[in-house]
């Protein structure tokens, strides 16, 4: 098994990994936020709501990332400028 | 434009360049030095918004922000130069600092002061966001091409500089002032937001005296600047998947090993481990100090083996060694693990207080401080608060202060009935010598025991060690980053496409380490461990770690482009 063949593997991994992340995330922050208590339940609410809004979007890269190395895209990083025009 | 053969000039450029740089990291950094001071002075007491405020100015926002400065001062500098957009960053952060330091406490104000400190942490988050990308980028656009991992590592140096800086001044002014004065609403710890101008004037006369970057001006002669540089850096996929591959194989590991080293790290020592202030935070500047000059010695090594292997190895370190670390934290200032002096008596007892709660004046506080001697040298410090519930309201609740002169026993929540003798407060007509007797009804199960340590010789060079040890991961990890990201992209979007990844690896991923390390603490606390799993924090950045090692393993080339003047590749 060559190294290109790894980073594509590895590709599916990520793309699988990233809504897993998401969705660990979620889960956590409904578990968290129905057991709070009702002092400290709106500075947990919002605890989680940062944490979700922040690692989202990035979650979503991490999958085009994963996308790109299933589609090859990382196989040959560019030389120079000119590859990436 | 070469300068291989004028060194003068590329120290110029390094030394006005790192200057402002530095002075920007130690404006963001005093900020979260002083942010239980801060947090009090400018936020209401009772929990609540102001709770929900608190936390979030206080550990995310001006993290938060970052890869938005990235963005807007990034395309600026991609289209109008690097040397104006960081001046203007250097001068939105000088002033943000000093505005706050100049921000009425919440007492004088009422909600003004915690929305006008939000706003200008923000400010502070956006500007700090511009002005590294440009820093870095400026540096390595005037370093010859076999030296660039060098020169640009003393622009990495700055930001632990910073933290060093921003130690040190708070440190020498509380200790000059006393904690009391040092406190007030218009204490000393507004005294290093008001430095912050002056530091800040300095700099923009030096940064005023720089030119463009030699690349940058060619570029622009040429008319071959970005119009675009949004669209260019993110809408095209040859360069979007660059920095994908920077964040998530490079930048956002760096980030996690960066904030575990340097703030974890104090905080863990000083929260967890409750080492006394002046001495964890001097553990700290010895560490730093040590450790600083790592940062050159790999940005060095980095231009003659590749960057990619050094960086790697840093966060391997840090994944395999940080719980071991950590756990030596906790073994080496636990009380358990010590032998006490048996020459003395088991505690001195230094001093015993009383005060009553004014609103109801059926509570009483006594606050008992002694000492425990240890054979080693070392002396732990307790402050133990017993709440006891008095059967009879006393005459005047109003009274300042009480100093208890009997206790029937050596366990106050024990007794019957104390004697107190009651002290006025300021400004009150009361005989000083009354005495009051009151009758316990109940005291607290549960005291609240305050502890610092303040360590023996040996524990505590042996902490600077330790910590010295993570930041020496830092200078591995951060000391050759600046060159990678730089000869990643090219010199029309380079300071939009390193910026970004660059503030979400550190501002997102590293800046969290503290908050979501303590949230994670807090996960593992139950009714029968209430204390839970003080290490559990470690799994974040081991986490992140880990899995950008793993991507940087396999996708990361450790090759070193010789060339960033991209028009002369063509």
């Amino acid at each position: 098994m060559n190294m290109n063949t790894i980073k594509k593997i590895l590709g599916l991994v990520w793309m699988l990994l990233a809504p897993a992340i998401i969705c660990f995330l979620v889960s956590q922050a409904i578990q968290k936020i129905a057991t709070a208590g009702a002092l400290t339940k709106s500075n947990v609410t919002l605890q989680w709501g940062i944490i979700l809004t922040i690692f989202t979007p990035i979650c979503i890269g991490f999958f085009i990332f994963g996308f790109y190395a299933f589609k090859g895209a990382y196989d040959q990083l560019p030389a120079s400028s000119k590859d990436l025009e | 434009m070469s300068l291989d053969k004028k060194p003068s000039k590329i120290i110029l450029v390094i030394g006005a360049s790192s200057v402002g740089t530095l002075i920007e990291w130690y404006d963001f950094y005093i900020f979260g030095m002083l942010a239980t001071i801060i947090s009090k002075q400018f936020f209401p007491s009772d929990a609540g918004t102001s709770a929900l405020l608190s936390t979030l100015a206080i550990f995310a926002a001006g993290f938060i922000v970052r890869p938005f400065g990235a963005l807007v001062f990034g395309r600026l500098g991609d289209i109008i130069g690097r040397k104006y957009t960081f001046l203007l960053t250097l001068v939105l952060m000088g002033g943000s600092t000093f505005a706050i330091g100049l921000v009425p406490g919440f007492t004088t104000i009422g909600w003004a002061a915690p929305i006008l400190v939000l706003m200008l942490r923000l400010v502070q988050g956006l500007a700090l966001g511009g002005e590294y990308g440009g820093a870095a980028t400026y540096v390595a656009e005037h370093a010859p091409a076999n030296r660039r991992g060098f020169w640009t590592s003393w622009i990495q140096t700055t930001a632990t500089l910073g933290l060093f800086l921003a130690l040190g001044v708070i440190i020498l002014i509380r200790s000059n002032q006393g904690v009391e004065a040092f406190s007030a609403e218009w204490g000393g710890w507004r005294y290093p937001f008001w430095l912050s101008i002056i530091l800040v004037a300095v700099s923009i006369i030096i940064r005023m005296k720089m030119s463009e970057s030699p690349m940058f001006t060619k570029l622009k002669a040429e008319g071959k600047t970005s119009t675009n540089p949004l669209k260019e850096s993110f809408g095209r996929k040859a360069n979007f998947k660059m920095v994908l591959l920077a964040l998530f194989g490079a930048v956002m590991g760096q980030g996690v090993i960066w904030y575990t080293g340097q703030f974890y790290a104090q905080s863990f020592i000083e929260t967890v481990c409750k080492v006394e202030f002046v001495q964890s935070r001097n553990l700290m500047l010895w560490a730093i100090l040590f450790a600083t000059p790592f940062f050159v010695v790999f940005g060095y090594l980095s231009d003659r083996i590749g960057r990619k292997w050094i960086m790697m190895l840093g966060m391997l370190a840090g994944i395999i060694t940080y719980r071991p670390i950590y756990q030596y934290f906790l073994d080496t200032t636990n009380a358990k693990n010590r032998i006490e002096k048996i020459d003395l008596a088991h505690t001195v007892v230094s001093e015993k207080l009383a005060s009553i709660d004014v609103k109801d004046g059926t509570k009483l506080y006594l606050v008992q401080k002694y000492d425990t001697a240890y054979t080693d040298g070392a002396v732990f410090s307790y402050t133990k608060t017993d709440t006891l519930h008095l059967t009879n309201r006393l005459e005047d609740p109003s009274v300042g202060s009480i100093q208890y002169t009997q206790v029937n026993t050596i366990n106050p929540t024990k007794v019957d009935t104390i004697q107190v003798k009651l002290k006025p407060a300021k400004g009150m007509l009361l005989d000083a010598t009354k005495m009051a007797e009151v009758n316990i009804a109940a005291a607290s199960l549960k005291p609240n025991v305050l502890v610092e340590k303040t360590l023996d010789n040996t524990t505590y060079w042996n902490l600077i060690w330790l910590v010295f040890v993570q930041i020496l991961y830092v200078t591995m990890v951060y000391g050759p980053i600046a060159a990678f990201l730089v000869e990643l992209f090219p010199t029309k979007i380079r300071y939009t496409s390193m910026s970004l990844p660059y503030h979400i690896g550190n501002g997102v991923f590293g800046g969290l380490v503290p908050f979501l390390g303590t949230l994670i603490v807090e996960f593992t606390k139950t009714a029968d461990n209430p204390v839970g799993d003080p290490l559990a924090g470690l799994w974040y950045p081991i986490g992140v770690a880990s899995l950008c090692l793993l991507i940087g393993v396999i996708y990361l080339t450790n090759k070193v482009d010789k060339e960033v003047m991209d028009e002369s590749k063509k």
